[in-house]
């Protein structure tokens, strides 16, 4: 039982990092229909923009946190603003090669500025774990729960409460009655890009310090993050909580009482099991947008 | 009238382009590399690369071979199997190069194996650990680093010293992985070591807490860890953070001790590695005036000393190409392969010669490498009290 307690509580702390992976490509995959396949690369971004700032200027945690949301908003715009603006209307497969083109030059680019050899970042946090009976949990993985939750909450209220969230949501529910009404539909699709890769480059900056820092670390990421958008529905950021959720724990169990070989496999049968029932995603409505 | 004189011009220009670079006797002899340069692996490719270019300046520096330089023509494997693969077909049949050295991982290696057969060109195996390299009947394979089983073997006289009673494994999802835990756990069985649980975790994973609860519960007291370098650095950090207390010994030679005293800290603490280079303690090598020279070069060129461990299998596999060479008095395929057998020098791990490994009359080559051990203790690598002389 103590064991099984442990494997839960791993599981739901992996679980809240799929989620934070989750909403940024949740995002744009489903209010764009960009699939971002850099999304990633945003993520090992945020990662190198706080060791930059963590290990290089020596600067606190919270800063390294700003800087790497700064420069993936930055980034982002950069990329929606140059590369996607004008294929606006193509195919989602144009973009999609696109998307893979992005993927690759900023890896590779990291891998010219940073080298090939994986970093880490100093954290301020004890190593002793929080210990409450048998359990334990290390105090940077608390925090990073704890932040990834707010950073979620926010992203919420900022889509559902907010006159740009509005405006957002009514640009993909229909673009043109959007334009109709006056929403600057560019503008819109800019800062969601920008919005979604911010997301991703603050859970590189929260997870940089729990695991290390590689050029092509964003690519399990990718993997993790499109495996919580399917589960959760596109588009869907409660979804994709649970979702993340919900595949932390699958996974856990899953090399904890069948295999540690198979446990990416136990994560992805559970991925099929659910499409299988639920095609759209486990918490799709039926008037899905797109 | 530019219409008119753009044929010539191509054609001028062909020529110059194809003309001889100088006479035969004067052309530097070519030896091939394939080291994974980008991709998941590309710190240890390029400290091998690094390895191999301070063996050529060494061996350009007394004159060359036969009277003849040595020139690398390195090729990226990307860390991937195909790539390997069309990297050695590359070599052979656009470079012309009478012998190769690679492939760093076994499944690039076993890649690019059936090209060697194809064309009939040696190849110089100097980091994969697969068992199955040299037993599959290809005998253009010579490998200067040992297999699980041999590196087993070399620790089985460390077991009692170490303290083992009841063993956990933790290795990475592949051929290696998986041939490691199999070899290690034959040889701690016969020393009549218990062994507990058997965990597996994919190349890329980067959280291992389930294998960890899973092995904190077998009541244990040593760990085997099989992986790479960043995800040794993981589990360290990790079992640390569960409070995992566990002798832990890593093997595969590819730990760097000093990088996971960098970036585990003190989590890196009282871990035990298998290496098969003392970058710390050179006079503790085989050849310890070699061992010395190469490390003195290695920090002279600004390389990471963290690499050492990884670059000094680039030297020796240079090295053992060149001897072939020098035995074999040409630069030609398959006399280079009959020299390899002859080959009989001590490189920077040790005594380099080959044995006949494999399937009878297809026989492959497999040298016999020295293994060492050392301790992370205090934050700095120390030889064990065993490994002293």
């Amino acid at each position: 039982v103590e064991q099984l307690l442990q494997h839960l509580v791993n599981g739901l702390v992996l679980g809240g990092t799929y989620a934070l992976l989750g909403i940024g490509l949740t995002l744009i995959f489903g209010l764009m229909s960009v699939v971002n396949f850099a999304h990633g690369e945003f993520y090992t971004l945020g990662a190198y923009a706080a060791f930059a700032t963590l290990a290089l200027a020596g600067l606190p945690f919270f800063a390294a946190l700003v800087v790497a949301i700064a420069a993936g908003s930055l980034l982002g715009a950069i990329c929606e603003r140059l590369l996607l603006r004008p294929l606006r209307g193509h195919s989602i497969d144009t973009i999609m090669l696109v998307m893979i083109g992005v993927w690759i030059a900023m890896q590779n680019a990291e891998l010219l500025t940073w080298g090939g050899v994986a970093r880490s970042i100093p954290h301020p946090f004890p190593t002793a774990p929080l210990t409450l009976g048998p359990l334990s949990i290390a105090p940077l993985r608390m925090f990073v729960v704890v932040t990834a939750a707010v950073i979620i909450a926010l992203a919420w209220l900022g889509i559902h409460t907010t006159r740009l969230g509005t405006a957002m949501r009514a640009t993909f529910q229909d673009r043109d009655t959007a334009a109709l009404m006056g929403v600057p539909i560019g503008r819109i699709h800019t800062i969601t890009f920008a919005f979604g890769s911010a997301l991703a480059a603050a859970a590189g900056a929260l997870l940089g310090p729990v695991f290390l820092v590689y050029p092509s670390m964003g690519d399990l990421a990718s993997l993790k993050a499109f495996s919580v958008v399917i589960l959760g529905g596109l588009g869907n950021l409660a979804g994709a909580t649970l979702g993340g959720l919900l595949l932390g724990v699958a996974e856990e169990l899953g090399a904890g009482y069948v295999s540690s070989g198979y446990r990416d496999a136990v994560g992805f049968v559970a991925i099929i099991l659910v499409l299988m029932f639920r095609p759209a995603g486990l918490f799709a409505r039926a008037e899905r947008i797109g | 009238m530019l219409k008119r004189l753009a044929p010539t011009a191509l054609v001028a220009l062909m020529t110059l382009t194809l003309l001889p670079a100088g006479g035969d006797a004067q052309a530097p002899i070519k030896i091939g590399v394939i080291e994974p340069l980008s991709g998941p692996v590309a710190a240890s490719g390029n400290y091998i690369r690094m390895g191999a270019e301070i063996a050529r300046d060494w061996i350009n520096a007394r004159g060359g071979v036969n009277g003849r330089k040595v020139e690398l023509v390195i090729e990226d494997n990307k860390s991937d199997p195909k790539e390997a693969a069309s990297a050695a077909e590359k070599l052979i049949v656009r470079d012309k190069v009478p012998a190769i050295m690679g492939a760093w991982g076994s499944s690039m290696t076993l890649a690019a194996m059936p090209k060697l057969e194809e064309y009939g060109v040696p190849m110089v195996v100097e980091t994969s650990s697969a068992a199955s390299i040299t037993k599959r009947g290809n005998p253009w394979v010579f490998r200067i680093s040992p297999p699980s089983e041999m590196e087993a073997l070399g620790l089985e006289q460390y077991v009692d010293r170490l303290g083992v009673k009841k063993a956990d494994f933790l290795a990475v999802n592949t051929e290696w992985g998986r041939g490691s835990i199999q070899a290690f756990g034959d040889m701690l069985k016969k020393k009549g070591v218990q062994i507990g649980a058997a965990e597996f975790m994919e190349q890329a994973a980067t959280d291992m807490n389930a294998q960890i609860t899973k092995i904190k519960a077998t009541g244990g007291d040593t760990l085997f860890l099989t992986t790479a370098v960043e995800q040794i650095t993981l589990v360290l950090k990790q079992g640390q953070e569960q409070r995992l207390t566990r002798k832990i010994v890593t093997t595969g030679g590819s730990s760097s001790p000093t990088q996971l005293i960098k970036q585990a800290g003190a989590a890196a603490e009282g871990s035990y590695h298998i290496v098969f280079f003392m970058p710390w303690f050179p006079e503790a090598m085989p050849d310890a005036k070699l061992a010395k020279a190469f490390v003195d070069e290695w920090n002279k060129r600004g390389n990471p000393f963290e690499g050492l461990t990884e670059g000094f299998r680039g030297h020796d596999g240079i090295a053992t190409i060149v001897e072939a060479i020098k035995t074999a008095g040409k630069d030609e395929p398959k006399a280079i392969q009959d020299a390899l057998w002859k080959v009989s020098l001590t490189g920077v791990n040790g005594p380099i010669k080959f044995e006949k490994d494999g399937p009878a009359g297809r026989e492959s080559g497999q040298s016999k490498p020295s293994i060492f051990v050392v301790q992370v203790r205090d934050g700095k690598v120390a030889l064990p009290d065993f490994m002293k002389k």
